[in-house]
């Protein structure tokens, strides 16, 4: 039976867990290969598609939403079919997707941040900067986080793109945001916003900061914040400079450029501050008497080398203070386990090779279990970077497909897929459902000069949706 | 990007041998798990890399290579790197000194090896994806969306 799998009359089922670009990419590779006939249910915890690039990517940077419109024509792909609103665990579960599916594929990114690891951090006022971000995004289940944002002095931990992306939304004026598609009731909170000084903290050097010239010019260009700089923090050490120079790495030159211009630029007077700082380490979150943070502790870094040549962080005995009364860390991002799947404890993603999940005991691949982007091989890269990520995996399926590997399921029809998911979790949302809701979320925006707004909990989507 | 991402989606550990083991020993693993070297340990610190070029250097002078041991013909002075060791940077130095198979020791412990075929494949990847964004963004650009 399983030789047939994969032509018309016995098509390859697969399920998807997780809508966001990784999951696309999948179902692109999957759906796009000729000689192989793929039926594709992707599912989501979440009611609507696209993961991280509706709900991470920040609300000023639109163009790089502008993705999902290749996300919407694999989904219009004969044979791909959306159920938003299912979550794996809960409504359905691994033997349910093995009772109904041939392969399953795993993209459920890195949900959860790393901590700092040090006193205080859990002092009301610190928080991690993707709770920020998912609150600033509409994520339904962020939504009524709150912020302090009566504080005057911030702190973010990290120089990569979510550090970048908080301080921004911090700095930039409610005008500005008004035209974005940010949640509505965080452009309220962010109007009666009180931040006046926002450090950007990185553990290295300028040269090794994870932020991209693009990114660092634009922090330079905000109407209404001053950027700052220390002119000693800004300047190379001898390692990074024998580095650069080594490597021939003209966009670090570059970066390093920039920020020496900004450490010799003046203030002009706007009115926030934003200051980037470069080889501090926080140790230590100061809380006052109501338990509230009110200043960080911090320690002076300097750079080594390790035997690959690749510079790393040490503390030195130096140490400063600094009043903040509200901390964003954003220091790194772990997989969350799924239950029944094997866990690679060490870098936080599931047990694979090249995206075969793998048993745990014998470290031979899992029948029928695929994984890809994030979750597989950890937080790194651009969005486009889970695209030959998603091929290798797709690779994978196939190649396990052409020899006979694969589950062997009770009810490999597509009708018993959606009876299942339609008796576990009714009110699910299909990708026409999204089409609609989007198309009402971009009308709504439209009236108000923004690119949409957003339905931002659950039951606002599905009373939306006439439910 | 770091060493830890090629290792996440490389389910194996590195592939391992005593010193004391013999070359037809290290051979077998090689051809096994189709490998191009071996890590040797002394518990789990690695003292030693074997590679198929210290064996195929030693078996077209010596006759009997077969009856030595890893010890005998694996490199000492082994290079390794840290989970935590960015991309660019070992790119470069695997390059510059013709390194083929970095053993990754975390805390001393051996935690997995990377190839330069790994490296090559990682740095690939990184870079068309890096295209593949900018290439969706130039073309919002022509659509015309404001930001």
């Amino acid at each position: 039976m399983t030789t047939t799998t994969g032509t018309p009359a016995r098509p390859l089922r697969v399920a998807i867990i997780g809508a966001g670009p990784t999951g696309f990419y999948v179902a692109d590779h999957l759906l796009r290969n000729p000689g192989v006939a793929v039926e594709v249910d992707m599912l989501d915890r979440l009611p609507t598609p696209y993961g991280l690039v509706r709900l991470g990517v920040a609300p000023d940077h639109q163009k790089i939403k502008f993705v999902t419109n290749a996300f919407d024509k694999v989904a219009a792909s004969p044979g791909f079919r959306f159920f938003g609103g299912v979550d794996f665990g809960k409504h359905v579960t691994l033997a349910d997707l093995r009772a109904h599916y041939h392969q399953i594929v795993y993209c459920t990114g890195a949900q959860t941040d790393r901590r700092m690891g040090i006193p205080g951090e859990d002092l009301a006022g610190s928080h991690p900067a993707t709770e920020f971000v998912a609150w600033y995004n509409g994520h339904p289940d962020y939504r009524d986080c709150m912020f302090d944002l009566s504080q005057e002095s911030v702190a973010v931990v990290g120089v990569g793109n979510v550090a970048v992306d908080v301080v921004r939304i911090l700095c930039r004026t409610p005008e500005e945001l008004a035209t974005t598609d940010i949640a509505d009731y965080a452009l309220d909170a962010l109007r009666k916003s009180r931040v006046k000084e926002v450090y950007l903290l990185g553990r290295r050097g300028p040269a090794q900061a994870a932020f991209t010239n693009p990114e660092i010019r634009e922090l330079g260009e905000l109407p209404d914040a001053d950027i700052a700089a220390d002119p000693a923090e800004v300047e190379l050490d001898p390692l990074s400079r024998a580095a650069v120079e080594r490597s021939q790495d003209r966009a670090t030159a570059k970066k390093v450029e920039i920020l020496r211009a900004y450490a010799r630029r003046p203030a002009s007077g706007k009115s926030k501050r934003l200051v980037l700082r470069f080889l501090v380490s926080p140790v230590e979150l100061i809380g006052d008497d109501a338990g509230r943070v009110a200043a960080m502790r911090l320690v002076r870094n300097e750079l080594y080398a390790t035997s690959t040549g690749a510079l790393q962080p040490r503390a030195t005995g130096r140490f400063e203070e600094i009043p903040v009364g509200l901390v964003f860390r954003s220091v790194g991002y772990r997989g969350v386990p799924l239950s029944g799947v094997p866990f690679n404890e060490s870098w936080g993603v599931i047990l694979n090779d090249k995206g075969r999940v793998l048993d745990p005991g014998t470290k031979e691949p899992l029948v029928g279990e695929y994984t890809a982007g994030w979750i597989k091989r950890g937080p790194t890269g651009v969005i486009g970077t889970n695209k030959p990520d998603a091929a290798e995996t797709v690779e994978c399926m196939f190649e396990d497909l052409a020899r006979g590997a694969v589950l062997e399921p009770a009810h490999p029809e597509a009708a018993a897929a959606e009876t299942l998911v339609r008796q576990r979790q009714p009110s699910f949302v299909s990708y026409n459902d999204w089409l609609k809701l989007d198309a009402l979320e971009v009308a709504h925006g439209r009236a108000e000069g923004r690119p949409r707004v957003k339905l931002t909990s659950v039951e606002e989507i599905l009373a939306a949706l006439g439910r | 990007m770091n060493i830890a991402n090629i290792l996440a989606r490389k389910g194996s550990m590195a592939v391992t041998v005593r010193p004391e083991q013999s070359i037809r020993e290290a051979l077998a693993l090689l051809e096994r798990h189709n490998i191009g070297a071996l890590v040797a340990v002394q518990g789990e610190s690695p003292v030693g890399i074997l590679s198929e070029r210290d064996i195929v250097r030693e078996a077209a002078r010596n006759e009997r290579f077969f009856a030595l041991t890893v010890a005998d013909l694996m490199t000492r002075d082994v290079i390794t790197g840290q989970p935590h060791d960015d991309l660019l940077t070992v790119a470069h130095t695997m390059t510059e000194r013709r390194i083929r198979h970095l053993p990754v020791v975390d805390k001393e412990r051996l935690v997995g090896m990377v190839s330069i075929g790994d490296v090559v494949k990682a740095q690939r990847d990184h870079y068309q994806g890096e295209v593949d964004t900018l290439q969706t963004q130039l073309l919002a650009g022509e659509s015309g969306l404001a930001h």
